[in-house]
């Protein structure tokens, strides 16, 4: 009976959500399905999305590189912060959040000070005699700035759910006579898988639909969804192809996080 | 603990509305003035500060000023109707544009008496031939900029805009952003009119500018300052007022107009676009702006060529005869302007140029 | 292993961290690039304390993260109390939907609410300006709700339902049991959430950029338009600033919650019940 009356609480939210999340993205696929000079209802913005198929492909794969190799450098971060005294894992917890608040522009910019031609680490290098290198507008630049700006999109939810780990579990699995590297495989592993999607799924669904790390570090061979869009809605101004890329991009990323659950409910199947 | 939290929020929500009501005035009107980048004295640099001038001139009125990037993002701006702006300096094919769409509002002249100042060459151009819309802010010409510690004078002279288009420059050639600078620039060098609406002919600037594409470090427009000053790049084409900009900071920088191949000069005039909601206090802007004086001071940060002779008067020796902002009659033959387009090749050149950017450009 | 993590861990913050000591250095170089440190000065602090836009910019930030989050705040806990009691099966598609502004790519939502405003605005209404303040902070509002309520919900799962049925049984009504009992035990989740939410909203650029106008510019915006610009060093002074502001603002809330959660350790829970009820 009284939750009853806290049901309506959720009402004003549902209609917030139904104007501001649900009906923006009718009006984007009202927009991707009409001509851009007529108005009218037309299957040629869709259509011609295949020519962006080398861009599509490019991004996927730099957000999916970036994602991994975010994974592979943050879980070990995680796992050491997780292991600390309360008072520093909260200070270290600190120390990862706080980039995240600062202008990630002004941050970017600073690797392409760092990165160019005539940047600093070629200064560097020339001043103890070595060669000048190709460092920016280079894919591996690209995917740099992408694992530098989202990383702490990986650490923190892996941290959460590895600090959750039980030490009893440990602590079994030791008495059951797994050595370290086992524990950490057949127990710390396999638990932390949730914090493992949560985080690859909160850096791959930037990456893929970044157009500023692109433009900077990128080559000019390096143009992807987010880029095409941008250029699409503020330049070309053709709202119509640009919403077409959009519903795309959407689609794909929803695909994306639907198969890394799929994933994740498998795993969990194992261990149980 | 928690009071204190609670109290931090209030008190937080206190400042905040309280800023928000810092910003709007009694009796003020403030009129927002959307314009380039680095495109009016702001007081830096030991130049005049024109907005805060204006403001003690008419202390009813206060000025919001706004960059946007180039002509095709203001005209997007403007289309999609969500914003509201007074004052804007389109180039003139973009005038032409907003003229044809019914975009811009008449001008009251009565407002602008300094427009009697305006060269007689200047007034009633293609884009405005019957002078209702528009009051010149500055005009210029495109030319080449160039590095001269690591591409010789000599080459650039020879090629012309060919040299953006050479392999030994490769990833320290920068172009041009916006589709219309673009395909003049293939126009150049393919010797079309610039004005084309050949289908074959745009084609073939497309493959030129798609076989340009692995040369270029990046497509830009005012970031081209940073690059070209750092030595991160070494050839642009770009306008010759920021070349002076740029030479400031860096004196190895040259430019050069190719007058053989022919090079385009533009003209950027005051406009009131017809989303604006004050358009006396605009015209009273556009006013002030074109007094020769403050023209003058203007043009000392700008670099641009000064619209009205009369300003030449306050300029010193040097600026108001320097052949890059003022070249002779001779070299101006050469140069062509833009005109306005069909809807349908605008959106032609569109689509292939966002093609060639995103190297999905078949031919 | 321990010794790999930790040095793993030193070298991940030194990379996080380099991007920023270069700003910073920048802030006191007299020259303006980035690559090259010509001198040292303090000028450029004086500079920014001059320069009325930017610091206008840098006021329009603070003030619509902060409305943004503390409406996201009280608009999302409402919420999150509300979905609460709603049937499982409902529960579960509502935050689906409460996931979409989250799953979703930034640029998507941006364009998505740039369309709706001015399709509504300037399409339906005929108005002269659909982007504006109210587009700008309906946005943030909707792109922070998502924060709030995840930080907030799991503090409402975990909450004992008895300490709320036992503030009705001596005498409180729903309401003021919520603000007596409820709100003190999820308090963490509700300022990790607004936390959160403030920071979001501080940082965001993507959205900003499509639903803003022209009335009513954020910092990040106008750094957009800078990067494009060669920038002026005295926005690196902001930076360092904002920099430090922040460390000290989150090094102060550390050890606040430290001290408190030692006090509360101690202090048994009955009994902080009894002390708020007085």
């Amino acid at each position: 009976m009284r939750k009853n009356r806290t049901v309506f609480l959720s009402i004003p939210y549902l209609l917030w959500m139904l104007v501001f999340t649900l009906i923006p993205l009718g009006v984007v696929a009202y927009y991707a399905f009409t001509d851009v000079s007529t108005g009218e209802f037309t299957l040629a913005n869709i259509l011609s999305l295949g020519q962006y198929i080398g861009n599509i492909g490019d991004s996927m794969l730099y957000a999916l590189v970036s994602a991994l190799i975010c994974l592979l450098l943050g879980y070990p971060v995680a796992y050491f912060i997780a292991k600390q005294s309360p008072v520093a894992q909260k200070f270290l917890y600190m120390l990862v959040m706080l980039p995240m608040c600062m202008s990630f522009l002004l941050r970017t910019m600073a690797w392409v000070g760092l990165l160019q031609d005539t940047g600093i680490i070629n200064n560097l290098l020339e001043a103890i005699g070595l060669s000048r290198l190709p460092l920016i507008r280079t894919p591996a630049a690209v995917v740099l700035g992408m694992v530098y700006n989202y990383l702490p999109y990986m650490i923190l939810p892996l941290y959460a759910t590895i600090v959750k780990i039980d030490p009893k579990l440990i602590e079994a699995a030791q008495d059951l006579g797994c050595n370290g590297a086992q524990c950490f495989r057949r127990v710390t592993l396999p638990l932390s898988i949730p914090g493992i999607l949560s985080g690859m799924t909160m850096v791959f669904v930037p990456a893929v639909s970044t157009f500023y790390i692109s433009q900077k570090l990128g080559s000019s061979d390096t143009i992807l969804i987010g880029d095409l869009i941008e250029k699409l809605f503020k330049q070309a101004y053709n709202p119509n192809m640009g919403s077409a890329l959009s519903l795309l991009l959407m689609v794909l990323v929803f695909i994306a996080v639907a198969i890394m659950n799929r994933f994740g409910g498998e795993e969990d199947g194992v261990i149980v | 603990m928690k009071k204190g939290i609670c109290l931090l929020l209030a008190a937080l929500l206190a400042l905040g509305c309280f800023g928000l009501s810092g910003c709007s005035g009694e009796d003020t009107v403030t009129i927002t003035v959307y314009n380039w980048g680095q495109y009016m004295a702001r007081g830096e640099d030991g130049c005049i500060d024109v907005i805060a001038l204006f403001e003690e001139a008419y202390p009813g009125i206060k000025v919001n000023y706004v960059t946007v990037e180039d002509n095709e993002t203001l005209y997007t701006k403007l289309k999609n109707g969500g914003i509201s702006v007074d004052v804007i300096i389109p180039s003139d094919y973009m005038i032409a544009r907003l003229i044809s769409e019914d975009m811009l509002l008449p001008l009251n002249y009565d407002n602008i008496p300094n427009y009697s100042y305006i060269n007689d060459d200047l007034k009633g151009m293609y884009y405005d031939p019957d002078e209702l819309y528009s009051v010149p802010y500055t005009w210029g010409t495109v030319g080449i900029i160039y590095n001269t510690k690591y591409v010789s004078t000599e080459e650039v002279e020879e090629k012309g805009w060919g040299i953006l288009w050479e392999e030994s420059y490769s990833d320290k050639i920068l172009m041009f952003s916006n589709s219309r600078d673009a395909f003049g620039i293939a126009c150049y060098l393919l010797g079309y009119d610039v004005n084309t609406t050949d289908t074959d002919e745009l084609n073939a600037c497309a493959a030129l500018l798609a076989e340009q594409k692995s040369l270029v470090q990046q497509y830009v427009m005012d970031q081209v300052f940073s690059l070209m000053e750092g030595e991160e790049a070494w050839i642009a084409p770009y306008y010759a007022g920021d070349y002076l900009t740029m030479a400031e900071s860096n004196e190895d920088l040259a430019f050069y107009r190719p007058t053989e191949q022919g090079f385009n000069r533009f003209v950027d005039a005051m406009c009131i676009p017809s989303c604006a909601e004050h358009q006396e206090e605009a015209e009273l802007f556009i006013n002030f702006v074109t007094d020769p004086e403050i023209m003058a001071g203007n043009m000392e940060y700008v670099y641009y060529s000064a619209p009205a002779d009369a300003a030449k008067a306050y300029m010193d020796e040097d600026m108001a005869s320097d052949p890059v902002s003022y070249p002779s009659e001779e070299d101006l033959a050469s140069a062509t302007f833009f005109a306005l387009l069909p809807d349908e090749t605008t959106r032609y050149v569109e689509d292939l140029f966002i093609q060639i950017r995103a190297g999905s450009y078949t031919g | 292993m321990k010794h790999v993590n930790r040095a793993i861990t030193v070298l991940i913050f030194l990379f996080l961290y380099l991007p920023m000591a270069v700003l910073i250095v920048g802030s006191f170089n007299t020259g303006s690039n980035l690559s090259h440190f010509d001198g040292f000065t303090l000028s450029r602090y004086a500079e920014l304390f001059q320069d009325r836009a930017l610091l206008a910019l840098m006021r329009n930030s603070i003030v619509l993260s902060l409305l943004a989050s503390v409406i996201a705040t009280a608009f999302g806990t409402m919420a999150a109390v509300g979905i609460r009691a709603l049937r499982p099966r409902l529960r579960g598609a509502v935050m689906a939907v409460t996931n979409i502004p989250m799953t979703n790519p930034d640029i998507v939502t941006g364009i998505s609410l740039s369309l709706l405003f001015v399709f509504v605005g300037s399409g339906l209404l005929g108005m002269r300006q659909s982007l504006s303040f109210w587009t700008l902070l309906i946005a943030h509002i909707t792109f922070n709700l998502p924060y709030v309520i995840l930080n907030v919900m799991p503090k409402l799962n975990q909450m004992d339902p008895a300490l709320h049925d036992a503030a009705l049984d001596l005498g409180c009504t729903n309401v003021q049991a919520f603000f007596k009992v409820t709100i003190h035990e999820i308090m963490p989740g509700i300022l990790s959430g607004a936390v959160m939410a403030f920071t979001m909203s501080l940082d965001d650029f993507v959205i900003s950029y499509f639903v803003s106008g022209t009335d009513f510019v954020t910092l990040p915006v106008e750094i957009y338009n800078y990067v494009k610009k060669p920038i002026p060093p005295r926005v690196y002074a902001l930076f360092t600033l904002l920099f430090l502001l922040i460390l000290v603002l989150m090094t102060v809330m550390n050890l606040l919650q430290v001290r408190t959660d030692r006090s509360r350790s101690a202090s048994h829970r009955a009994g902080m019940i009894k002390e708020e009820k007085r």
